[in-house]
């Protein structure tokens, strides 16, 4: 039997996390792509894929440019839909052990709301993330996360029928991120996960040429960490709600200054792609922190900046 | 099949031409199986331009030394960095990703073009081993562009279009006379314009034709969708559902 460090247990309201490192929706799949490389279990929880009401293609190839240090995506939510996901997807990753968490994403509340139900329903998936963000969508996405009005008003929807932990993620691409983070969390949110993409874009001088189908696209990478720093510090500071950071995070330095910013867990995204064992890494390079540190947690200096 | 994250050794770099060299890489333990048309996602450490791994498909595979060739062109800022790796120095792969060719049929006819004749080496040597000697055509521009003639030639009946004429016949791959042969199976690798070509000439005759295309990705395992090619069924990963396709389940071809 696997030991785990017990002094990187961290607790988001409702559920328990080995420790506080987890996978970004939609760079790691179902989990299942990465199980060659790591040990899932090694995980303080998976955010799987984007999951919408009804099955989506996506957006037309390219959707994918590398920028310097970072990438932009522009993949628009391409998923099977919810009903899959409960039917068949969930029944092969429901044994994992650690905390799965769907991404939940829509057009329009009342497709927010069908979602987060049906997910309501599934015993073994403790939180959804609800995705106010994507800006890879025409419809909806970005569009509820960058209103604080609007941003309420689907937390609202989906805090009356959603029962277990509701964690809402949330855009950049604001004036004032703490706005929108307290008009979540006056909706009933139980935690926020930030940020998501900023919106970018890339051209190719020599073909003249956008280099992606859908000509912006959501920038990440270690690109992006700087801003990811300062939003997580910001929301921290103003709202109560326990915070997951995440932006541009490849490898546990940049996660322990998520934390000192005040995250309480962090997620890894892009660095997934360069090193697929990453985020267990990750998770050992966290307790050899706490013993160079001499640290019992990292209660002790969460949120110190 | 079980994919791994391991370094490799290089044991030789070979500029061909100016703008394309081939890479021995040496595994340290027993090789596990690869298929002819899988890849591998390659790390190169070259600062803040070059983040993301590069997918290169498997040139040929040593399978008694435990060795893995590349063939690669340099396209671009991480090709050109790779480009200047040292014998000794190691190097970070991900490996074997993909789907392959599958092997079909006892007359077979592969057709390469460009970097594209890079998996054609690997697909060859398996043909080989179940006792089918493959006809191989090569396209390039003129002779200058050609290499590694001799190794094709050992494992396959060689045969070469330049559209200047400098080495086999003059034209593209398109007006080789070698098409008109009866096939069971047609493989092609290479630009886009020239395997949709390629097919068009396989359905004409009514010959199952696999394409293996070379979509830009990122995570090589079917995690980001950002490979996806329009199949009739719909967006298909081209990592992990690919990079072969046959060329009528495909949109566009």
């Amino acid at each position: 039997m696997k030991t785990f460090d017990k002094r990187l247990e961290v607790k988001i309201k409702g559920i328990n996390l080995k420790n506080p490192v987890m996978t970004a929706s939609g760079t790691f799949g179902y989990g299942e792509e990465f199980s060659d490389f790591m040990d899932l279990s090694d995980l303080g929880g998976i955010i799987v894929k984007g999951t919408t009401g009804t099955h989506r293609e996506g957006n037309p190839y390219p959707r994918m440019a590398e920028t310097p240090s970072g990438m932009l995506n522009a993949v628009g939510l391409q998923n099977k839909g919810v009903d899959v996901f409960c039917e068949t997807v969930y029944d092969r990753i429901k044994s994992y052990d650690t905390n799965i968490v769907v991404n939940v994403s829509g057009s329009t509340i009342e497709e927010y709301v069908e979602v987060a139900e049906k997910i309501n329903a599934l015993e073994k998936i403790p939180a959804i993330e609800l995705n106010i963000s994507c800006p890879n969508v025409k419809k909806g996405g970005m569009g509820f996360g960058t209103d604080c009005l609007m941003a309420s008003q689907v937390v609202e929807a989906v805090r009356k029928v959603y029962h277990k932990t509701l964690i809402v993620k949330l855009s950049p691409n604001v004036t004032n991120i703490v706005e929108i983070a307290k008009s979540v969390e006056g909706a009933g949110a139980d935690s926020l996960s930030l940020i998501n993409t900023l919106l970018g874009m890339a051209i190719d001088a020599e073909k003249r040429k956008p280099l992606l189908s859908t000509i912006t696209g959501g920038l990440s990478g270690p690109a992006v960490k700087p801003v990811a720093l300062r939003c997580v510090w910001q929301v921290a500071k103003n709202t109560k709600l326990p915070i997951i950071g995440l932006g541009g995070i490849m490898n546990a330095t940049d996660a322990i200054e998520f934390i000192l910013a005040g995250a309480t867990a962090i997620q890894i995204g892009t660095a997934n792609f360069i090193d697929p064992a990453i985020s267990s890494k990750i998770v050992a390079g966290l307790s050899e922190y706490l013993d160079r540190h001499n640290l019992k947690s990292f209660d002790d200096i969460r949120g110190i900046i | 099949m079980k994919k791994y994250c391991k370094d490799f050794v290089v044991v030789e770099n070979i500029a061909l031409t100016p703008t394309f060299f081939r890479l021995t890489l040496q595994y340290p333990e027993k090789l596990p199986e690869i298929n002819p048309g899988q890849f591998v996602e390659v790390l190169i450490k070259e600062g803040a331009d070059v983040l993301l791994r590069r997918p290169i498909s498997i040139h040929d595979v040593d399978e008694d030394k435990n060795q893995i060739l590349l063939l690669v062109q340099i396209v671009g800022k991480g090709t050109q960095a790779l480009s200047k790796i040292q014998s000794g120095q190691s190097l970070n792969l991900v490996f074997p990703l993909g789907s392959g060719f599958p092997l079909r049929g006892e007359k077979v006819l592969l057709v390469g073009g460009g970097c594209g004749v890079a998996p054609l080496m690997h697909l060859s040597r398996a043909f080989n081993n179940i006792g089918i000697k493959p006809d191989c055509l090569i396209g390039c521009r003129n002779q200058e562009q050609l290499f590694s003639t001799k190794e094709y030639s050992d494992l396959s009946n060689l045969h070469i279009a330049t559209e200047d004429g400098s080495c086999g016949i003059r034209g593209l791959v398109t007006n080789h006379p070698i098409l008109d042969k009866k096939f069971d199976t047609i493989y092609t690798c290479g630009p886009t314009p020239m395997m949709k070509a390629i097919a068009k000439e396989a359905l004409k005759r009514n010959i199952p034709c696999y394409v293996s295309l070379e979509n830009t990705m990122a995570c090589g395992v079917g995690a980001c969708l950002c490979c996806v090619v329009d199949t009739k069924e719909g967006h298909k990963c081209t990592c992990t559902e690919g990079p072969v396709f046959l060329s009528t389940d495909l949109k566009d071809f």
